[in-house]
């Protein structure tokens, strides 16, 4: 058991890889993406709304098969773009994947919570004299993240699980090196296991980052602190003699 | 309805039909049995669904001379054997070979065929050049011939990525002989190393023969050639066989029989020549 947990943990790096670089790239993306969602011009607003519908609509594994086995197909046309150094890689093909379809989700999720600031704030803001990036600043987006944050938590952990799907195009990730185990030891329960544990420990510590993230941003669903009753120092020193 | 006689008669009539189905269940086990359906020609899965190939073939007429109802089912290659000895199913056909490592935790009938393996490439870009083309290398016990070809072709090989279909013999033969001096890369069906080939992202395959006879037929495969020999023994197994739970000795018998007659009265023999333009029967 221990060892297959160490042979398992091989994986690990590549894992952490694709999940980091997939949330960062995807959030990047993402901001974009709402930021069009919003930006009141019909042109792209109906990009991303489409971009949305494709994404959200169509499963992750189909995505990765498309990019990866798709794309292969078009080997001269990708060479004349000279793209082809790129798509060669299974790892940049998963990372594509991962990455245009967390920023589906992550866009909508930034659109709820900048759509979740209630009005009456930002005119309060407003009617202060705030400069529009002082709104943001101070207003819009504490409001934003602090709702945003529960959501965003989920598509995190739901990324950490997604990077298993790298494994069907040749990436040595956790899952892969798991079933490559299983087919040499036929030991699929011991294996499976630990593989869950992997994840389910990378998920703990992301939870609790989100977690804390969010303790932080929410001061005001705290009660105030208590403020210790001061001793009266002439009675705690006379005390000590 | 709560007449006591009433449901004294239900009673004795459910009971007749749980013997019945009892007694059916035992006349004629139905015997189910799994192949990958993705490793032409030995089974491949139509585009209606349906499975056919060598495997799916013989295995018909192995169940009709045992007089056995059987079941073909589609079964991932990476689990057929965890679901077998789960008993998801009761026999595995899926071109599998001998292999001591696969010895330890299942049973096999005797071999219905013999296989050899390849490294495969493209001839549309910078060729891998491999000695002895043609020459069968049997690695049980190497000659000093084979060991030298063997050294000669690391060199030629070296830096190149090859793919394999994971957890196979060929990906233990690579890991053995040639570890360290290629890159190794896993698939998990055969067809999906045959399309990373045509695309480019690999240098060469390491295949099973016939399999790789069959691809080329495919119009993305049209320039696929075989480079250097081929090799068959030692790890990559003493012949195929169908493969079996341990403790199922009553089907390993029906199927040690079943094999024999069709080897004896030439059905291996038509359904070979059929399937890989070659005869591929085992030694009697």
């Amino acid at each position: 058991m221990g060892e297959t947990f160490l042979k398992l943990l091989e994986g690990l790096p590549l894992t952490l890889k694709l999940t980091f670089s997939s949330v960062t790239l995807g959030l990047v993306v993402a901001m974009a993406l709402a930021t069009m969602r919003m930006s009141g011009m019909p042109a792209l607003d109906w990009f991303a709304r489409a971009y949305v519908f494709v994404f959200r609509g169509t499963p992750l594994l189909v995505q990765i098969f498309l990019i990866y086995y798709g794309l292969g197909q078009f080997r001269p046309a990708l060479q004349a773009l000279n793209l082809w150094g790129f798509f060669r890689e299974p790892y940049w093909c998963a990372l594509l994947a991962l990455t245009l379809n967390t920023a589906a989700y992550v866009s909508e999720i930034i659109r709820g919570g900048l759509q979740s600031v209630p009005r009456g704030q930002i005119e309060a803001a407003r009617a202060c004299g705030m400069s529009p990036f002082l709104l943001y600043r101070r207003i819009i987006i504490p409001i934003a993240v602090r709702q945003a944050l529960p959501g965003y938590g989920n598509e995190i952990i739901l990324m950490v699980k997604a990077t298993s799907l790298a494994s069907i195009i040749t990436m040595m990730e956790v899952t892969g090196i798991a079933h490559k185990l299983i087919s040499q030891t036929f030991r699929a329960i011991e294996i499976f296991i630990c593989a869950g544990a992997i994840y389910l420990i990378l998920n703990f510590v992301v939870t609790r980052a989100i977690q804390a993230l969010e303790h932080r941003l929410s001061p005001h669903l705290r009660d105030a602190p208590v403020p210790v009753q001061r001793l009266d120092p002439a009675i705690s020193s006379g005390v000590d003699r | 309805m709560n007449n006591p006689r009433f449901r004294l008669g239900w009673l004795a009539l459910s009971a007749c039909a749980f013997l019945a189905t009892a007694a059916e269940a035992q006349q004629g086990r139905e015997i189910t049995i799994a192949t990958e359906g993705a490793f032409m020609p030995w089974n491949y899965t139509e585009p209606s669904g349906k499975l056919g190939g060598f495997d799916v073939e013989l295995v018909n007429d192995l169940c009709r001379r045992m007089n056995a109802k059987c079941k073909v089912v589609g079964q991932d290659w990476a689990g057929i054997i965890p679901a077998l000895q789960a008993g998801k199913h009761d026999a595995v056909m899926t071109g599998m070979n001998i292999t001591d490592k696969r010895l330890a935790v299942i049973g096999f009938s005797r071999p219905y065929a013999t296989s050899r393996h390849v490294f495969a490439t493209m001839t549309d870009r910078e060729t891998l050049n491999l000695p002895k083309s043609g020459q069968l290398i049997d690695i049980t016990s190497l000659s000093d011939d084979g060991k030298n070809t063997i050294e000669q072709m690391k060199k030629l090989i070296k830096g190149k990525t090859i793919g394999v279909q994971t957890s196979t013999n060929a990906l233990a033969f690579l890991e053995t002989y040639f570890k360290g001096d290629i890159e190794i890369r896993e698939y998990k069906t055969a067809e999906q190393h045959d399309l990373d080939l045509s695309a480019g992202r690999i240098d060469a395959v390491f295949v099973d023969y016939a399999s790789a006879m069959s691809s080329r037929e495919k119009k993305e495969l049209n320039g696929m050639t075989i480079a250097g020999p081929s090799f068959r023994g030692g790890l990559l197994g003493r012949g195929v066989a169908i493969g079996l739970r341990k403790d199922d000795g009553e089907l390993k018998q029906r199927f040690d029989q079943a094999i024999e007659q069709a080897l004896a009265d030439g059905t291996i023999k038509t359904l070979s020549m059929k399937w890989f333009k070659s005869d591929m029967s085992p030694p009697q």
